[in-house]
């Protein structure tokens, strides 16, 4: 299944597909290793709801809602 | 001699590596052109001398922010013999990343394996030996939060250095599209000799497909083989477009991580599954940054910055107080009656009293700043606030410059203003520096206080509560107007790591602190000295005319003839406690002196200026009293209640205990409505201008120093008509 990052539930686990979008936004998610492949997991997300906190390579990145909205991912588990 | 720049990602502990490199001893200057801080040492090992420059900590060397546009710039222009990149042992492949860019460049790049400890603790095994035969680099291993390894990292730069055989650029493959077109563009550029005298031709065609602004920018004005160059590029895009549905941009940074996984793979093995352990970093989270419990964790921590930088620079304040009182106190006794004496006490040791007191509260504020950033606390303070402060255009850590300039009344915004650094976006930052200083500052009080005694009796606490929120109200939203209308620069993306906690060290926490307050004491010390001799020279010059002064001399005459001679002799000697009628006789004398005083400020440039704009002014309900404590409070708002008190010839009045300047405003007409056009003035105008050169040197710009200057006072006069015009 297909989806949004923003729709994905906390401690959901993903594979990138795609990454729609271009300029300083598409730099900086690649800076941070969300390329087209990359395995994550959703850890959670902030007291309003947004942004969305996810763990990549071993580390802990955060964007926000409508930043995820660029990033396709596939529901691992 | 050997330049050697240290570069690496922000958190890597880049820092500590440059202090243990050079004893933390170093040179702060900025890079030509930008307000990016440029460190640089000269360091001595085995004789052989080193320059070395710590870069801006950076992700990648994209065009896209300042920091990698400098760090980027520097590598090409000034080819340093060796670039350091440190890379952090436990996120070895995003820290790579950097480091694949650097040798793409051709760049003298090798490596400082950081925190090898940490990767330890992980169960993350590196092969050293075997990362160094891949990259085919030195690398060294190194602890820098314990200053190990660095020896053995400068007999490996020496070494490196000193070997004519440096790495050949990195030819990594793309993918075969790329690849074809990449090989091409290469072959053209290399026979043009298209820019070849700076940059490698491959790295050249690698920047016109990633679609780089900056070199594309600088090819466009060199000659057709920049449109050839566009041409094939688009060529290649609208193909991948339509084959793969991606650009090639994307299908760089894919390549370039898969290159890395590719090394990687035979060098690190990881004992347990990084994206299911739970880390000690992942468990401090689940409380700090847990939905209910998180914000108000933070509140606890906002408030305990502000409790420590104003609780711990108390004493240091008072003591350079006192300081220069008994300097002040020194010159009054030992010098001449005359201007020069007034010169000394009241414009330089004033001055310098006013530059200084200033000095404890930001070293103990950014001391409080860098235990939240080394800590990796305000990474998450930018993650829990980000969705409220983004309706204003400002950024989740903005909060910490508001609360230092004065969110929780009392603060100061000169150390706010520089607390801005933290915020990562350029323009989040840039309208967080123009609006802190509207939060009512610890100097701002004693203006409100004095207001609400006189006019609003009884209720002091809940004005001033009301006055700090809507400090807060006009602060957010003006940030709101001027990101709209205002500040041209683009939204930032937000993207950002949470870095993983730890205990900061004392050391990196004092070298950080003192290097700010050093900074400021030096940068903006003389300026605000020579500021303050002019308002001293605005305040005395012109002076009364003799005959004037005779007039008040005589007075004085006429007072003492008035009582006996032991009286007089009472009251002139240095006791404290005196009878009734040399006291008296004291209250006299200090009458006429006080009135000398208000005619002197009358007749002074501030006193014409406060005249001139009299007319203009009195829509707003200032006499030309009012004007002149104003013009005084654009050099330090301390300093509104006190020549308030001069022109009301009250001597000066203690901003502490104000009680006879209240009574004498009610007295002499003052309303409830002019009282409010002050408060909303004095909320809005000018901020002092030790913060207007806190905004010059943090935004790198005297347009939106002189904005602060001229168009908050602008609005808040119209603001201050309305109220006054509504009200009275």
């Amino acid at each position: 299944m297909i989806i949004s990052m923003r729709k994905m539930k906390d401690n959901q686990k993903g594979r990138i597909v795609k990454v729609n979008c271009e300029g300083e936004l598409r730099q900086r998610i690649n800076d941070m290793g969300l390329t087209s492949g990359t395995e994550f997991k959703i850890i959670g997300r902030a007291p309003l709801f947004d942004p969305v906190a996810l763990k990549v390579r071993g580390f802990t990145i955060t964007l926000r809602n409508n930043e995820a909205d660029h990033i396709e991912v596939e529901v691992i588990d | 001699m050997k330049i050697v720049a240290i570069a690496g990602n922000p958190n890597c502990g880049k820092t500590s590596l440059f202090n243990n490199i050079t004893g933390a001893n170093y040179h702060v200057a900025n890079y030509p052109g930008v307000t990016v801080e440029k460190k640089e040492a000269k360091v001595k090992h085995n004789g052989e001398e080193f320059t070395i420059v710590d870069l801006p900590g950076t992700y990648s060397l994209s065009p896209y922010s300042l920091e990698e546009k400098v760090a980027r710039d520097y590598v090409v222009n000034e080819k340093p013999d060796v670039v350091v990149n440190v890379l952090d042992a436990s996120n070895l492949e995003r820290n790579l990343y950097m480091f694949v860019q650097f040798m793409e460049m051709g760049a003298p790049v090798m490596a400082a394996l950081n925190m090898v400890d940490v990767a330890k603790l992980r169960k993350i095994n590196i092969d050293v030996k075997a990362l160094g035969e891949k990259l085919n680099v030195p690398v060294v291993e190194t602890v820098a939060r314990e200053n190990k390894g660095t020896r053995e990292l400068l007999d490996a730069v020496a070494k490196f250095s000193a070997s004519q055989t440096k790495a050949a650029p990195l030819d990594i493959s793309y993918g075969p599209d790329v690849d074809e077109t990449l090989v091409k563009m290469e072959t053209k550029i290399k026979d043009a000799g298209f820019m070849t005298a700076k940059y490698l031709p491959r790295w050249t065609a690698l920047k016109y497909l990633e679609n780089d602004e900056q070199i594309i920018a600088e090819g466009s004005g060199i000659g057709s083989i920049h449109q050839e160059l566009v041409a094939m590029a688009e060529k290649l895009n609208s193909h991948i477009k339509t084959t793969q549905k991606t650009t090639a941009e994307n299908l760089i940074a894919d390549y370039r991580y898969g290159y890395i996984s590719s090394i990687l793979k035979s060098v690190v093995t990881y004992e347990d599954s990084p994206l299911d352990r739970l880390y000690l970093s992942d468990r401090i989270d689940k409380v700090l940054t847990n939905k209910l419990l998180g914000p108000i964790i933070m509140l606890g921590f906002l408030y305990l910055i502000y409790e420590f930088t104003f609780w711990a620079s108390e004493y240091p304040v008072m003591w350079l107080e006192s300081l220069f009182g008994w300097l002040g106190g020194v010159a009054e006794a030992g010098m001449a009656e005359g201007l020069l004496k007034s010169l000394v006490i009241s414009g330089i040791i004033d001055g310098m009293g006013g530059v200084l007191g200033f000095a404890p509260l930001i070293l103990f504020m950014f001391f409080a700043i860098a235990f939240l950033e080394d800590s990796g606390y305000m990474a998450r303070t930018a993650y829990m606030l980000d969705r409220v402060f983004r309706i204003f255009g400002l950024q989740g850590n903005s909060v910490v410059a508001y609360i230092v300039s004065g969110g929780i009344a009392g603060g100061c915004a000169v150390p706010g203003v520089m607390a801005a650094r933290t915020i990562k976006g350029e323009k989040e930052r840039l309208i967080t520096i123009l609006t802190a200083p509207f939060m009512p500052c610890g100097a701002k009080l004693p203006v409100y206080a004095l207001l609400i005694k006189a006019f609003f009796p009884g209720n002091e606490s809940g004005m001033m509560l009301a006055i700090t929120l809507i400090s807060w109200l006009l602060a957010l939203s003006i940030a709101r107007i001027l990101g709209t209308f205002f500040v041209k620069e683009p939204d930032s993306a937000f993207v950002m790591e949470l870095p993983p906690y730890r205990m900061p060290t004392l050391k990196g926490l004092s070298i950080h602190a003192w290097e700010r307050c050093w900074m400021y004491v030096r940068k903006a010390g003389t300026v605000i000295l020579a500021i303050s001799i002019l308002l001293w020279a605005m305040m005395t010059f012109p002076q009364l005319t003799d005959k004037q002064l005779e007039v008040y001399e005589s007075q004085r005459q006429d007072v003492t003839a008035s009582y006996d001679k032991a009286v007089v002799e009472e009251g002139d000697s240095d006791a404290e406690e005196v009878s009734a009628m040399a006291q008296e006789y004291r209250d006299r004398l200090a009458e006429v002196d006080a009135n000398e005083a208000g005619d002197a400020l009358a007749n002074s440039v501030a006193g014409r200026l406060g005249k001139v704009f009299e007319p203009v002014t009195q829509f707003a309900g200032f006499d030309w009293r009012t004007n002149i404590a104003l013009i005084g409070g654009i050099a330090a708002k301390e300093v509104v209640v006190a020549s308030l008190g001069t022109a009301y010839s009250l001597g000066e009045v203690d901003p502490e205990e104000s009680d006879s300047l209240a009574d004498k405003l009610v007295k002499s007409g003052w309303t409830t409505a002019n009282a409010i056009s002050l408060i909303i003035f004095t909320m809005l105008y000018a901020p002092c201008f030790v913060t207007v050169v806190a905004i010059r040197k943090e935004t790198g710009s005297s347009k939106w120093a002189l904005f602060t200057l001229v168009v908050y006072t602008g609005v808040a006069f119209l603001a201050s008509i309305a109220a006054f015009q509504i009200m009275g």
